[in-house]
């Protein structure tokens, strides 16, 4: 199917059909003082040449610095094929096409996307996609209280180890809807989320808890003794997890007795290049009994009425288009073009080479980390095992160290002071399988510089207990 | 023309209550709703023991063109839903007046039933809406 737009020729027919002299027409009816005129800001369309050039210099001013930042999204190597396959004409489209069967390769694409992300988190159905992971959150816990019969309050558990953005993004979406988001406080020595922090609301009625896996620390959760006291309380599990570690972990399907009810996350990580923060693409799957709760499109596999297979939009009821205010979601769409990649992705790695990627990811975070604190101005801040970042703290000035290795073009983490104070100068690092032993000790060489230059006489702290 | 039971009382949103012997009320919904609606696949109902109020709406019925909020007609507190819906939705759309019916109220005000119109009032009124 191509996506070409209507001709100048269309636009006239059209137009000389319904008997409108111009396009303009068609908005007579908004009276002329609600109409904006022009937007301020904008400047003028560019031609191709010129924002060729202009982005040419911007990307260059990114420079190609080597990343031991995640944080949230990460550098991992896309196979060539990927993007190859996914800007063909056939594919190259960013939404699911509103005449959605005319397009049954899209529709199959999207579905064989959905038999993946099933099986990848152990759960029943996966919708076509979401905007990203922060705003799967959102959906997550709107759904979770729409989909929690047995529970009458809006409460859910949120702990401080989710992502702060996710956290930022679901307060702002559900905090007028009545939503009580209560924040949990996590193990400061561990860095994980303590059973014992949930004991206050023994008793009391919550209609979710939300647990990250591996949580924003890179730290791995008691996801399975989280998950039954959620359960045996009556709230519903929403797992926010990172693909990759999925492959390694056991997925949300299988946490605790029964596994968590509903699973997002960021799907950025499968197939789609870091590009200066988007756009990516959030993934959700649920148990089936919530099918009718969760937000978003999805494909299904059916036969026409000569008995060939054929796919079709389905559980279209719950949707904007049929439902307005009531519909599941008034804000969400699919990522059509970065789940392609990402369909293409994973058929490309397979089961094994993601599990391979994944496990590479946490070896060389392993050896990241051995190399950084062989300096001993430099400890983990957690003791808690972790996937494949860690937060690492300095007893020197984190920030001007992180400005000096800037300077070296490396981006050697995230500083969590700004959203964890506690923590004081801590820095989140990480490896992908793109970091190289040589990079490590690259990164390990550059860093004892700047922290000698930092400290002169060396570190101003007592030496490590061996 | 569709099947219009005088015996029973009809809401604008396509309601219909029956008063019963033991003073509760069964609420369903009209066959001309189900006809426009078209093959049921979902029923979402209340909850036995949930307080509902008149007019508000407190039941989904899902068909292949539209999810549609079934408003009750009465007040009251919900005491029985038709659980053999979940298995059989299709149960609307061949029984809207049988066992196809939705959910069973005992009313905290029972005349809020005068409010609703009789079979002919309803079929005058979808004569005048088909207009």
């Amino acid at each position: 199917m191509p996506f070409i737009p209507h001709t100048e020729a269309d636009v006239k027919d059209m137009l000389t059909a319904i008997g409108a002299a111009g396009i303009e027409n068609l908005f007579d009816e908004i009276p002329a003082g609600l109409r904006i005129g022009n937007l301020h800001g904008v400047p003028d369309g560019l031609n191709e040449q010129e924002i060729s050039h202009l982005m040419l210099e911007r990307a260059e001013r990114d420079g190609r610095p080597l990343c031991f930042l995640g944080a949230g999204a990460y550098d991992h190597h896309v196979p060539a094929a990927v993007w190859e396959i996914t800007t063909r004409g056939e594919f190259y489209s960013a939404y699911t096409p509103y005449q959605a069967e005319a397009s049954q390769g899209t529709l199959q694409l999207i579905y064989e996307y959905q038999t993946m992300m099933t099986g990848l988190t152990g759960l029943d159905v996966s919708n076509a996609s979401l905007y990203d992971g922060a705003s799967g959150l959102a959906e997550a816990v709107l759904m979770a209280i729409r989909g929690n019969r047995k529970s009458k309050s809006h409460r859910v558990l949120l702990p401080t180890t989710v992502h702060p953005h996710y956290r930022k993004t679901a307060r702002t979406i559900v905090k007028n809807q009545g939503v009580e988001l209560v924040e949990l406080p996590y193990d400061p020595r561990g860095g994980n989320t303590l059973a014992a922090a949930l004991k206050s609301w023994e008793g009391q009625d919550v209609a979710a808890l939300v647990i990250q896996q591996p949580n924003f620390f890179g730290v791995l959760e008691e996801v399975d003794e989280l998950t039954d006291w959620a359960h045996a309380r009556g709230a519903l599990v929403i797992g926010v997890a990172n693909p990759t570690a999925m492959a390694l972990l056991r997925p949300p399907g299988q946490w605790g007795t029964d596994g968590a009810d509903i699973a997002i996350g960021e799907g950025q990580p499968l197939g789609v290049p870091l590009m200066a923060g988007g756009p990516y693409f959030g993934f959700m799957c649920c148990k089936q009994e919530l099918v009718r709760q969760m937000p978003g499109r999805i494909v299904g596999r059916t036969i026409d009425r000569d008995g060939r297979a054929g796919f079709t939009l389905t559980l279209q009821a719950r949707e904007q288009h049929i439902r307005r205010s009531k519909a599941t979601s008034n804000i969400c769409t699919n990522q059509g073009l970065l789940v392609t990649a990402a369909t293409i992705y994973l058929s490309l790695l397979g089961a094994e080479g993601l599990k391979r990627v994944a496990q590479a990811c946490h070896e060389q975070t392993r050896r990241l980390v051995a190399a950084l604190t062989e300096n001993e101005c430099v400890e983990p801040v957690f003791d808690r095992p972790y996937f494949h970042e860690t937060p690492l703290r300095l007893k020197v000035p984190v920030e001007g160290v992180v400005r000096a290795l800037h300077a070296h073009n490396l981006l050697p983490g995230y500083l969590l002071g700004k959203e964890y104070p506690e923590l004081g100068d801590a820095l989140l690092v990480c490896a992908t399988e793109l970091r190289t032993d040589a990079d490590i000790a690259l990164y390990a060489d550059h860093l004892n510089r700047v922290v000698a230059a930092q400290t002169r006489a060396g570190c101003p702290v007592q030496p490590k207990m061996a | 023309m569709s099947n219009i039971p005088v015996e029973l009382k009809y809401a604008k949103s396509h309601e219909w209550a029956r008063h019963n012997d033991d003073g509760t009320v069964t609420v369903g919904i009209s066959d001309n709703a189900q006809d426009q609606l078209g093959d049921m696949v979902y029923v979402e109902l209340p909850e036995a023991g949930q307080t509902v109020t008149a007019a508000e709406a407190c039941a989904v019925v899902e068909s292949v063109k539209a999810a549609s909020d079934v408003y009750t007609p009465v007040s009251g507190e919900v005491v029985e839903v038709n659980e053999a819906l979940s298995d059989a939705p299709e149960k609307v759309n061949q029984d809207a007046y049988g066992d196809g019916w939705l959910f069973r109220v005992q009313p905290s005000d029972a005349s809020e039933l005068d409010a609703l119109m009789n079979g002919d009032a309803y079929a005058e009124f979808l004569a005048a809406e088909a207009h």
